[in-house]
C-alpha cells in the first residue's frame, strides 16, 4: 500500500535516530566483554568509563532503540492492517518528545553526569537531564499509543462483525501493557527522583523506588518481546512460504501476556530485604503462568514451519527441516526471525530458571543474567529490530537492500556469537562471576590479589562471542546505512508479507475485545502489587540521601 | 473452535508449568531453600559484629558501603550454622558467597536475612555483585571457616 510523505518520514527518523545511536551503543558492548575478560585493565578508554559505557550500552540498546523500534514499527502495521494513517499531530508530538528526552538522555550520559546504568537504583543519583529526558521518550511513546487506540475504537465501530486483524491485536496489547507499567516509572521518576536529584527533597525510599522501577522493568521485556511475536505470527509463516497454523491461539497468546506481563516484577527482587516471602513466592509462581503463551507459540510457530516446508516438498520426521529458506536472499526476513526464535529456546528456560524462587539464589545479579537477557532481548527482540529495520528502510525509500548476501548471513553470524558469548556468561554466573563490574581492574587482574582464576576461560568465552557479535553488528550498519544512502529504485510503499490461517476461523468476540481483559489485568495487578508496595512503605526504615557513584559521601545542599 | 494439538498443546504448556511450581514447592520443602526473610529494621542493624550465641550457631551483621564490607574477614568454625544479616550504610550493595547459594541484596533502610550452614573448611569470598559507584570492582570480603584448628 502506498504511504503519505509525512508518515513515511515519520518512521524513518525512528528508525535512523535509534539506529545511529545504537553505534555507541554496540561499540560499548564490544568493550564491555574487553574490560571483563581482563584484556585492559583500566578504569576507562578513550575518556569513557566502564560504568559509563555500561549506561550507555543499557539505555541506548533496551530503552531507546527498543522504544523507537516499537512505535515506528506500530505506525506501519496499524497503517496497514486497517488502512488508516495516524494524526499528523499527535504524530509530530510523539516524535518530537521522544527525540528530545532521548537526546538530553544522551547529553547526560555522554558527558558522565549519569553513569548510574539503565535500572538507575536510587540512591546513586544521575543529572536531572536524565530522568527528565528518559521520561519524555516515555510520553512520546504514549502519545502514539493513544492515537492508534482512537483509530482502532473508530474502525471497531464500523467494523463490528469483522476480526480485528492479529496484529493489529499485538499491537495494542504490547502498548497498553507499556502505558500501564510505565505509569509506575514515570511516577518513581517524576515524583520521587527528579525532585529529589534537584535538591527540592533530601531523601529517597530506596525500597519502594526499586518496586516501582520493577513494576515497569520486567513489563518491558514483553514489551521488547511483542513486535517480535507479531512478526513470528503474520510474517514468518508466509516468509516459510506457508501459512500460520492457528490464529486464535496468537490471540490467546496476547491476551495472557496483556494479564501476566506486569503483576511478576517482584522476581526482580527476590533477594531484597522488606518485601514479604508470600508476595514473592506468589509473584514466582505467576512468571510460570506468563511462560505459557510463549509455549503456545513455539508450538503454532513450529507447526506453522512444518506445514510450509512439507509444501515444499519436506518429508520424514525432521528432514523437512532443510526445506525451509534459510538462505534465500528475497525472504531475508525468515533468517533475522528463525535465528531469533532458536535463540529464544535457551532464553526462555533459562529465564524459567531465573524465576524459581529460591533457585534465583544461584544466579542473582551474577554473569548469568546478562548471559540469559542476551538470549532474549539480544536474540529474538534485536534480531527482529535489524531485519525489520532494513525491511521498513528499504520499502519506505524505494531502495534495493544493499550487499544482499551480507544482509542474508548477519543474523546467523550474531547467533553464534551470542550462543558463544551467552555459555561463557552463565557458567561464569555459575561460579558466582557478577555482572556490571569492571573485572579487568581486580578479579582478572593477575596484578591484584583479588584475582580470580575460574573466572579466566569463562570471561574468555564472552570476549570471543561478544567479538562476533560485534562483527555482526557492524556489518548490519554496513546494509542499513548502505540502504538507507543509495539511491531509489522502486516506488516507496510498506507491503508486508501476510501470513493467512490454515484453518477456516470463526471470529470468537472474547478473543476480538479489549475490556474483560483489561478488568482481568487491573485486579491481578492490585493483588499483587498492593501487598508489594505496602510491604516497601511499611518495612522500610529510612530514607536515603543522594549520592555521587565517584563519592562514598552523601551529596549535601550547598547553602 | 480450537485445532486439537492447539488445545493439547496449551494442556501441556499448563500441566508443565505445574510441574515447575512443584519442583520449587519441593524445594522449599525438602531442602529449605528460601529466600531472604522479611525483618522489620532497627539502627542496631548498622553495627557490624559477629555474635557467638550457642557453640556452634553464629550471626554475623554485615554493613555494606562504598567499597567495603564490615566485617571484611568473618572467623567461623567449622560445621556452625550461621545467621547472616545484611544492611547498607550509602547506596545498594550485593552480597554473593561464592559455592554457596547466599545472595542478598543491601539496602538502605533495609536488612535481609538468611541461615547458612558451614561443613567445609575454606576461605569463602563475599563479592559485591551490585553496581555501587565507581570502586565497585574492589568491593569484597572473607569468611574463613577453620577457627579453631582441630
Amino acid at each position: 500500500m502506498n504511504v503519505s510523505r509525512f508518515l513515511k518520514n515519520v518512521i524513518l527518523v525512528e528508525l535512523f535516530v535509534p539506529v545511529l545511536l545504537l553505534t555507541i551503543g554496540i561499540y560499548h558492548g564490544l568493550m564491555q566483554v574487553i574490560y571483563r575478560a581482563g584484556v585492559i585493565h583500566q578504569a576507562s578508554v578513550a575518556k569513557l568509563d566502564y560504568y559509563q559505557g555500561l549506561t550507555l550500552h543499557g539505555v541506548i540498546n533496551a530503552i531507546v532503540l527498543t522504544t523507537f523500534f516499537a512505535v515506528a514499527f506500530g505506525h506501519a502495521t496499524i497503517a496497514f492492517y486497517l488502512k488508516r494513517e495516524p494524526n499528523p499531530k499527535a504524530t509530530m508530538l510523539s516524535l518530537v518528545l521522544m527525540v528530545t528526552g532521548t537526546l538530553m538522555a544522551a547529553v547526560a550520559m555522554l558527558s558522565g553526569k549519569a553513569s548510574v546504568l539503565y535500572t538507575f537504583y536510587p540512591p546513586l543519583k544521575a543529572h536531572p537531564a536524565f530522568y527528565i529526558g528518559t521520561a519524555m521518550l516515555i510520553v512520546g511513546s504514549w502519545v502514539a499509543y493513544w492515537d492508534w487506540a482512537i483509530i482502532y475504537v473508530q474502525w471497531k465501530k464500523e467494523n463490528r462483525d469483522s476480526n480485528t486483524p492479529l496484529a493489529v491485536i499485538g499491537t495494542l496489547v504490547n502498548f497498553t501493557i507499556w502505558f500501564v507499567c510505565t505509569l509506575a516509572v514515570a511516577y518513581e521518576v517524576l515524583v520521587l527522583l527528579v525532585p529529589w536529584s534537584l535538591g527540592w527533597t533530601t531523601s529517597v525510599n530506596v525500597v519502594l523506588a526499586r518496586t516501582l522501577f520493577w513494576f515497569f522493568g520486567h513489563a518491558l521485556v514483553y514489551f521488547w518481546l511483542l513486535p517480535s511475536y507479531i512478526m513470528f505470527y503474520t510474517l514468518l509463516p508466509k516468509l516459510a512460504g506457508g501459512k500460520l497454523y492457528s490464529g486464535t491461539a496468537g490471540r490467546i497468546a496476547f491476551f495472557l501476556f496483556l494479564i501476566l506481563s506486569i503483576p511478576i516484577g517482584v522476581h526482580h527482587q527476590f533477594g531484597d530485604p522488606s518485601i514479604g516471602r508470600g508476595i514473592k513466592l506468589t509473584q514466582s509462581v505467576l512468571t510460570f503462568g506468563v511462560a505459557i503463551p510463549s509455549f503456545i507459540t513455539a508450538f503454532t510457530i513450529a507447526a506453522s514451519l512444518e506445514h510450509a516446508a512439507r509444501q515444499r516438498g519436506g518429508t520424514g520426521l525432521y528432514k523437512w527441516i532443510w526445506k525451509l529458506p534459510f538462505f534465500r536472499q528475497d525472504v531475508y526476513l525468515f533468517g533475522y526471525l528463525i535465528n531469533g526464535l532458536i535463540l529464544f529456546i535457551f532464553g526462555g528456560l533459562t529465564g524459567l530458571v531465573n524465576a524459581s524462587y529460591s533457585l534465583n539464589n544461584v544466579v542473582h545479579n551474577t554473569a548469568f543474567i546478562p548471559g540469559h537477557f542476551h538470549l532474549t532481548v539480544a536474540g529474538p527482540v534485536f534480531l527482529a529490530i535489524l531485519g525489520m529495520s532494513i525491511f521498513l528502510v528499504s520499502q519506505l525509500t524505494g531502495k534495493k537492500i544493499f550487499l544482499p548476501v551480507i544482509n542474508t548471513i548477519i543474523p546467523y553470524l550474531w547467533t553464534v556469537g551470542v550462543l558463544i558469548f551467552s555459555t561463557g556468561l552463565m557458567w561464569g554466573g555459575l561460579m558466582g562471576e557478577p555482572r556490571r563490574t569492571n573485572m579487568g581492574l581486580t578479579y582478572l587482574n593477575p596484578a591484584s590479589e583479588q584475582f580470580h582464576s575460574y573466572w579466566v576461560i569463562s570471561s574468555m568465552l564472552g570476549l570471543a562471542g561478544g567479538g562476533i557479535m560485534f562483527i555482526a553488528g557492524f556489518l548490519y550498519f554496513v546494509v542499513f546505512f548502505g540502504t538507507f544512502f543509495r539511491k531509489p529504485s522502486f516506488a516507496p510503499t510498506i507491503d508486508f508479507p501476510v501470513s493467512e490461517s490454515l484453518h477456516p476461523e470463526k471470529r470468537i468476540p472474547l478473543f476480538d475485545t479489549f475490556r474483560p481483559w483489561l478488568a482481568l489485568m487491573a485486579l491481578i495487578i492490585l493483588i499483587t502489587y498492593i501487598p508489594a508496595i505496602s510491604d516497601a512503605l511499611n518495612n522500610t526504615g529510612r530514607k536515603a540521601p543522594p549520592y555521587l557513584p565517584s563519592d562514598p559521601t552523601p551529596i549535601v545542599k550547598k547553602k | 473452535m480450537i485445532d486439537k494439538f492447539e488445545r493439547n498443546v496449551i494442556i501441556t504448556a499448563f500441566c508443565l508449568s505445574g510441574l515447575f511450581i512443584f519442583s520449587l514447592l519441593y524445594a522449599m520443602g525438602a531442602r529449605k531453600a528460601d529466600v531472604t526473610e522479611c525483618l522489620p529494621y532497627d539502627k542496631s542493624y548498622e553495627t557490624a559484629r559477629v555474635n557467638q550465641v550457642d557453640k556452634s550457631t553464629y550471626q554475623i551483621f554485615y554493613v555494606a558501603r562504598m567499597w567495603n564490607f564490615e566485617p571484611a574477614i568473618a572467623y567461623i568454625p567449622v560445621g556452625s550454622e550461621v545467621d547472616l544479616f545484611v544492611t547498607s550504610l550509602d547506596v545498594v550493595h550485593g552480597f554473593n558467597i561464592y559455592n554457596k547459594n547466599v545472595n542478598l541484596m543491601g539496602v538502605p533502610g533495609g536488612v535481609a536475612k538468611t541461615t547458612i550452614r558451614f561443613d567445609q573448611p575454606g576461605v569463602y569470598k563475599v563479592v559485591c555483585h551490585e553496581f555501587c559507584g565507581t570502586g565497585h570492582q574492589n568491593m569484597q570480603a572473607e569468611i574463613i571457616v577453620n577457627f579453631p584448628k582441630k
